[in-house]
């Protein structure tokens, strides 16, 4: 086997199995508690007054009508917002977001907020708060925001990446290059050389739960925080960053969390609920409608991109470049650079360039969404590839086979690579039965490959086991797709139990050290790896009660199966200790057992997946409906594999929505028209077919069990799967996404 | 060794792509960038990501550097 590790075929007892997870009866009784499950005794209700204009400035906040209503215990404005930040811009950014700072930079910034009994009051007082706006030009399109005369979103913003460095105000965050090679020596080479440019819409990650949260604040300082978070310690460090608090003072607590895919990463009215807490000295719930979420939280960019791609004849690709044109909402974004990073990866390429652009827009801050940015430039990428294939007469997967990335390629943004998956992914798709099925009228197959970074970051665990011999695993990140029977299988395979045996519970911010956020798919990766070295750890102390309790030398031990053995001829007489046995003699054999640990989880292991998609367009409405779809992705090792599945499925059938349906429409005033589900349209049920899925497990080697994260790279494949499907349906290359009925109507009418 | 740099990295180094430096971990490496110029200073306190021989590390500065080893400087990302 060509892509064997140090890891290939470890034998394990629990892994792999696939067990009902311990939340599931909770959540479908009800019991389970989300973020605006929580109350408090004397609580508030929080409501936040938001700006009706894509850009103004805020001349005056007259409050003093709403502060005589009776019921009304706290207003903030900006003005209560002293700014902690220490010049750190990116805080600055934050804080400015989460309450308006003199100008509203989109539709829904948040300009005041009130606390008051009930909703009702909260409601009236909002609307006697009475704001004096003077609107300002604005900007929401990426390629009219780049423009000389574009009005400025921020005046204090230069072009970083270029040189000689700016001297005036740009829209333009930064510039980012990325590549190798003499991208004009490849093109010179080349037989044919395609050039496009592609446009996707904004969409949101359309998490069911709206964002919600209870806050207490007192005068001295000391707080708590119960949040729907991806990331309660991040939560924690930025709230308190920002309301000039001691992080050890403020305890935040992760409620059950219905999605997040990126979008609760960030704070967006926490520290706005807290400091309404603070004013009142009352604890403040804020639950954000869907309105709010669509208008106020951090969707995804829009994006512009052009990509040209050359190749021989013989189907060997000489040269390949892309402009990324990436819209960061009102303030500055890395988003353009990781669509460069990430354009050309799956490829071993000669001659490459991506540069990225991050563009200011009147428009709400952007925020990651699921392997940030990879779609829409893997939506350009795999649609000119496509086109190239056609153009050589070559099998599309034969095409990528014969130019994909492989252990020794240098990447397109950089490094070179080690083991890597995208080839077998590319072959298991080439013999999957998926591709063998005929197509019928009106019908297309696309087929699309993604890359994304995965990463893993700082983590602690605790494993706590009882005197009946149950075990408490607390772990630090947010469980957001079934992580915490993935990390019960882990305990129970290294401490020889039952996987019943195990509960796993998200331990808040002050009984753990500092946890990053659940992102960058990390959770299982991560928290396994801790969840490993922590059992290891209580293991340890079970030998040595043996030992103490046989009189031999813990060299002497061994663990196998659950059981303490002593091993040798010389201590054949004595009996097993079960861990069982060892939990009950606990408390007179030296006290509790433990087991922790902390770690700094990197190693994480570069993630590439290939797609299949068949769809069957109707040529009078444009409407498209998908038939069949696959998903080819390595996981490295699936621990779990219902939630691995469940992982490739989920990212499809939000790539879905988002190739198809989804889109920000922003009016000429530029204010949002469609916030809300009725008129942004996600797919449901009865959209979506069954998703096949593939696991292929190539060992990550920086892993004990080589896990890789399965969490986002699903998602980079299925905007261009799905263009590639579509046109191939309805013989016009679809350019811009989402490929909603009028769009391809259009296309089919303008090929005409 | 010999390091690589990519991205909006390179304008803090003048514009250079590659550059000198010394240190047999992540964090001396990174010390010793910065002494040679200063500029990247603001990009570190932001935070980097570094690939050994195509390995990401975002936050091990106690990682070893191999003897010969492909060192290249990221940008530190975000994940969803």
């Amino acid at each position: 086997m060509p892509y064997e590790t140090d890891y290939t075929n470890q034998k394990f007892s629990v892994i792999g199995n696939r067990v009902n997870r311990p939340d599931g009866v909770d959540k479908v009784t009800g019991r389970a508690k989300y973020g605006a499950d929580a109350s408090a005794a004397g609580q508030l209700v929080g409501k936040i007054l938001r700006s009706p204009h894509a850009h103004a400035l805020i001349k005056k906040i007259d409050t003093s009508k709403a502060e005589k209503l009776p019921g009304v215990k706290a207003i903030v404005t900006g003005d209560d917002f002293p700014d902690f930040t220490g010049g750190n811009r990116s805080l600055m950014d934050t804080l400015e977001n989460c309450m308006a700072r003199g100008r509203a930079l989109y539709d829904g910034h948040a300009v005041a907020a009130v606390a008051a009994v009930d909703a009702q009051t909260a409601n009236q007082a909002l609307k006697l708060i009475k704001v004096t706006y003077k609107k300002l030009p604005h900007v929401t399109d990426v390629d009219e925001a780049m423009k000389p005369n574009a009005p400025i979103v921020h005046d204090w913003i230069r072009t970083a990446g270029v040189d000689p460095a700016p001297t005036t105000a740009s829209n333009i965050s930064q510039r980012n290059e990325f590549g190798h090679g003499d991208v004009e020596t490849g093109f010179a080479q080349a037989d044919i050389i395609i050039e496009k440019t592609f446009k996707t819409e904004q969409t949101h990650q359309g998490y069911i739960e709206p964002h919600a949260c209870l806050a207490t604040l007192g005068p001295d300082g000391v707080g708590e925080l119960w949040v729907t978070t991806q990331g309660h310690f991040t939560f924690r460090n930025m709230c308190a960053s920002l309301l000039g608090l001691d992080v050890a003072k403020l305890k935040v607590t992760s409620s059950e969390i219905g999605g997040g895919f990126g979008g609760k990463t960030h704070v967006w009215m926490e520290p706005v609920a807290l400091q309404l807490a603070r004013k009142s000295n009352r604890p403040v719930k804020l639950v954000m409608t869907r309105e709010e979420v669509f208008k106020a939280t951090g969707p995804t960019s829009s994006t512009s991109v052009d990509v040209k791609i050359g190749a021989k004849k013989n189907g060997r690709i000489t040269a390949a470049s892309a402009e990324l044109r990436y819209q960061s909402g009102a303030f500055p974004g890395m988003w353009g650079m990781l669509g460069a990073m990430t354009s050309f990866a799956c490829y071993d390429l000669k001659h490459v360039k991506s540069v990225g652009y991050d563009v200011l827009c009147n428009r709400p801050k952007v925020a990651a969404y699921r392997a940030p940015s990879a779609p829409m430039a893997a939506f350009g990428v795999e649609s000119v590839i496509d086109l190239l294939a056609a153009e050589l007469k070559m099998d599309p997967v034969e095409f990528r086979i014969k130019n994909a990335a492989k252990k020794g390629t240098q990447a397109s943004y950089g490094p070179v690579y080690g083991p890597i998956g995208i080839g077998p992914t590319l072959e298991a798709v080439k013999n999957h039965p998926h591709m063998k099925k005929r197509l019928g009228k009106n019908q297309g197959r696309g087929v699309a490959c993604g890359f994304w970074f995965n990463f893993g970051g700082q983590t602690c665990t605790d494993l706590n086991i009882g005197i009946d011999g149950s075990v408490n695993l607390t772990v630090g990140t947010v469980d957001v797709g079934g992580s915490r029977a993935s990390l019960a299988l882990i305990a129970a395979e290294e401490l020889g139990v039952d996987y019943d045996q195990v509960r796993v519970t998200i331990g808040d911010t002050s009984s753990l050290g500092h946890n990053d956020t659940t992102e960058g798919s990390r959770g299982t990766f991560s928290s396994g790896m801790a969840t490993i070295f922590a059992a290891r750890n209580a293991v340890d102390v079970m030998k040595q009660r043996a030992a103490d309790t046989w009189g031999i030398p813990v060299d002497q031990v061994v663990w196998e199966e659950g059981v303490a053995r002593a091993k040798g001829r010389q201590n054949s007489n004595l009996p097993p200790l079960s861990l069982k046995e060892i939990a009950a003699k606990s408390p007179r054999t030296g006290g509790p057992i433990a087991g922790h640990n902390e770690v700094v989880a990197d190693g994480a292991g570069v993630s590439f997946a290939s797609h299949i998609c068949d769809v069957e367009v109707d040529p009078e409405t444009g409407s498209t409906r998908v038939i069949r779809y696959t998903v080819v992705q390595d996981a490295g090792k699936a621990i779990h594999p219902d939630y691995v599945e469940g992982q490739f499925q989920g990212g499809a059938a939000q790539g879905i929505g988002w190739a198809l349906n989804e889109e920000y429409i922003y009016g000429d005033d530029g204010t949002l028209q469609n916030a809300g589900f009725l008129d942004y349209r996600i797919p449901v049920c009865s959209d979506l077919p069954f998703i096949d899925t593939e696991i292929l497990e190539i060992p990550n080697p920086n892993h004990p069990y080589g896990v890789r994260g399965v969490g986002e790279t699903s998602i980079v494949p299925p905007l261009a799967a799905i263009g590639n499907a579509v046109s191939n349906a309805v013989g016009v290359r679809m350019t811009h996404v989402p490929m909603s009925p009028p769009r391809i109507l259009k296309a089919i009418e303008d090929a005409q | 060794m010999e390091i690589r740099l990519s991205g909006i990295l390179c304008q803090a180094t003048g514009g250079a792509s590659t550059v000198e430096v010394s240190g047999a971990t992540i964090g001396e490496m990174l010390a010793s960038l910065a002494l040679k110029h200063p500029a990247i200073q603001d990009h570190l306190d932001d935070g980097v990501a570094v690939a050994i021989n195509g390995e990401i590390y975002r936050d091990r500065t106690d990682q070893v550097i191999p003897k010969g080893a492909e060192v290249f400087l990221l940008p530190r990302i975000e994940g969803g």
